[in-house]
């Protein structure tokens, strides 16, 4: 089983990515789960989202506790929360940051999701989208197929924009 | 068709595809969902329903009841301080043999505010006449809220069901989801005694001890009749659907020494556990029961039960060990009641109970040591 974590804040969209990534995965042929957990919303608090991918029917509803990949989706939530707590050895992150990020033991990968968004005019009342870029990021880290995930987002999305984005994000993303 | 969904948008497209000519709610969270979905069916033209929204809980069942005493299907959803709003029109929906089906998305009650999963709201409405399922899938809550209407309208039960789906843990999470073109699974609603303009008729007037007690015997001898009609109703489901189901989703329970026995998606996290645990040589398996009225028979002879309870009689104990201990005076249970709040219960800690068990105790998970 993959079990990956989205770290994000409340209107950035980490519990629509979460799901994204769901429907993409179960689109890859594989069973998957997306739950958010649900504190007191309100935009700007800490939001966590968890996704788990499996060849195999997935029977859990707790939250995940060993990730093996951990999305970050602002940075600056890094200050108040420890987003690397659990992850398993060898384990992933994927911060959003126009810079290099480095943490001690943990594989980083960073890209400039916020960047893309602005570049291709994909904002909503102001604020970057940035669920449907981070999902070609995770397809170039083969979490996904990059047809499952731009399948996902057009239908999700009518906004051809969202597609670009990720095209973008799988582009730009170093492995 | 195969998709992806969250429960709550699952009982939704199980409605619209059951095709109620009423609906009436009332959002409260988890549950707003459901309600959101449908108003969007009825906009967009893809429901022929009345939706009617409501000022309160109380109104959206006494809109349903007068929907549905005229004959036509109805229903609602909703969660915790909403169902209990409901109570008093619970009883009448009931008592008036009303086939009204609804979503109650299990959610505990304040104080303190608490939006997360606990089976109490359920609970408290057990005496009410009303039948209950509880579900731990979202292919589960699809399946069930379907079938609910066949069985709530089957002439010899004529009562109200209720399906219940754990808040978030269940309400918002994303799975698979197989939808069914149902034909004429459901057949249409016929109400004997549904209010007939040419043939005058009194109802809810005073009635005497006498008829009193009748009826509400009548209301017994449906529920005892029920078991058939709803296995009935599972097997065309199966035979149809290719889906099974019935009063418990029991996994490896043949063999087992020890049955975890629990509702709702406890159950699910429960089989995780038993697969630890027989790979640690302990025999156990997980009876998850799905249907808690009528409450079903259970084949638990010989084995030690850890039955967990997301919902508490204050001053007695856990209401689903009361109603085995209740029907079973012999089960040998060690209660643990876990989960409450939506307290996070995870496949070790189940097993952790199974392994630290101590029989014809109760174990408060998370305050005793």
């Amino acid at each position: 089983m993959f079990e990956i974590r989205i770290h994000s804040r409340g209107g950035q969209g980490g519990v629509t990515a979460a799901r994204l990534l769901a429907m993409a995965a179960f689109l890859d042929k594989k069973h998957a789960t997306a739950a958010p957990f649900y504190g007191a919303e309100r935009r700007g608090a800490p939001v966590t989202s968890f996704v788990r991918i499996d060849e195999e029917p997935i029977k859990i509803y707790s939250q995940i506790r060993s990730p093996n990949l951990i999305v970050v989706l602002d940075a600056s939530i890094m200050d108040t929360v420890d987003v690397l707590q659990g992850i398993q050895e060898g384990g992933t992150v994927l911060i959003n940051s126009p810079h290099p990020v480095h943490l001690p033991g943990v594989n980083v990968l960073s890209i400039d999701l916020t960047g893309i968004a602005l570049s291709v005019d994909l904002v909503v009342s102001g604020s970057p989208i940035l669920n449907t870029p981070v999902l070609g990021a995770l397809a170039k880290m083969d979490v996904i197929s990059r047809e499952s995930a731009e399948s996902a987002i057009r239908d999700m999305f009518s906004d051809e924009r969202n597609v670009k984005a990720a095209e973008a994000a799988y582009k730009e993303l170093i492995l | 068709m195969l998709t992806v969904a969250t429960g709550n948008k699952a009982v939704a497209a199980a409605v619209k595809a059951a095709k109620p000519a009423v609906v009436a709610a009332y959002p409260i969270t988890p549950q707003t969902e459901i309600v959101e979905q449908i108003a969007e069916y009825v906009t967009a033209g893809e429901m022929d329903a009345r939706y009617i929204p409501v000022e309160s809980e109380h109104s959206a069942m006494t809109a349903c009841i007068g929907a549905s005493i005229t004959g036509v299907r109805s229903f609602t959803a909703t969660s915790s301080q909403g169902l209990l709003y409901m109570h008093e029109m619970l009883h009448w929906a009931a008592g008036a043999r009303l086939p009204i089906v609804m979503a109650n998305v299990n959610r505990a009650l304040g104080p303190g505010w608490n939006v997360w999963a606990e089976h109490t709201d359920a609970f408290s409405q057990r005496d009410t006449g009303w039948l209950q399922f509880f579900v731990s899938t979202v292919q589960e809550a699809y399946d069930t809220t379907l079938m609910a209407f066949r069985i709530a309208e089957d002439t010899g039960i004529l009562l109200p069901v209720m399906v219940n789906l754990d808040g978030f843990v269940l309400s918002h999470i994303m799975q698979s989801l197989e939808t069914v073109e149902i034909g004429d699974y459901i057949p249409p609603m016929v109400l004997p005694h549904k209010i007939d303009v040419d043939n005058p008729a009194g109802y809810g007037t005073l009635t005497g001890p006498n008829d009193h007690f009748k009826f509400r015997w009548e209301i017994e001898r449906a529920m005892r009749h029920s078991p058939s009609v709803i296995r009935d109703a599972e097997e065309e489901f199966a035979r149809r659907f290719g889906r099974k189901y019935g009063p418990t989703d029991e996994y490896l329970c043949d063999d087992a020494d020890v049955l975890i026995v629990s509702m709702g998606t406890l159950g699910k996290e429960a089989e995780v556990a038993v697969d630890i645990l027989r790979k640690e040589g302990v025999k156990a398996g997980s009876m998850r029961i799905r249907w808690f009225r009528p409450f079903p028979e259970l084949d638990i002879r010989g084995r030690d039960l850890v039955v967990l309870d997301r919902g508490y009689s204050f001053g007695f104990g856990g209401v689903l060990t009361d109603s085995i201990k209740s029907r079973y005076r012999d089960a040998s249970i060690f209660s643990v009641v876990a989960g409450l709040g939506g307290q996070e219960v995870t496949y070790d800690d189940i097993a952790e109970f199974v392994r630290n068990r101590r029989m014809n105790e109760e174990y408060w998970f998370g305050v005793d040591a």
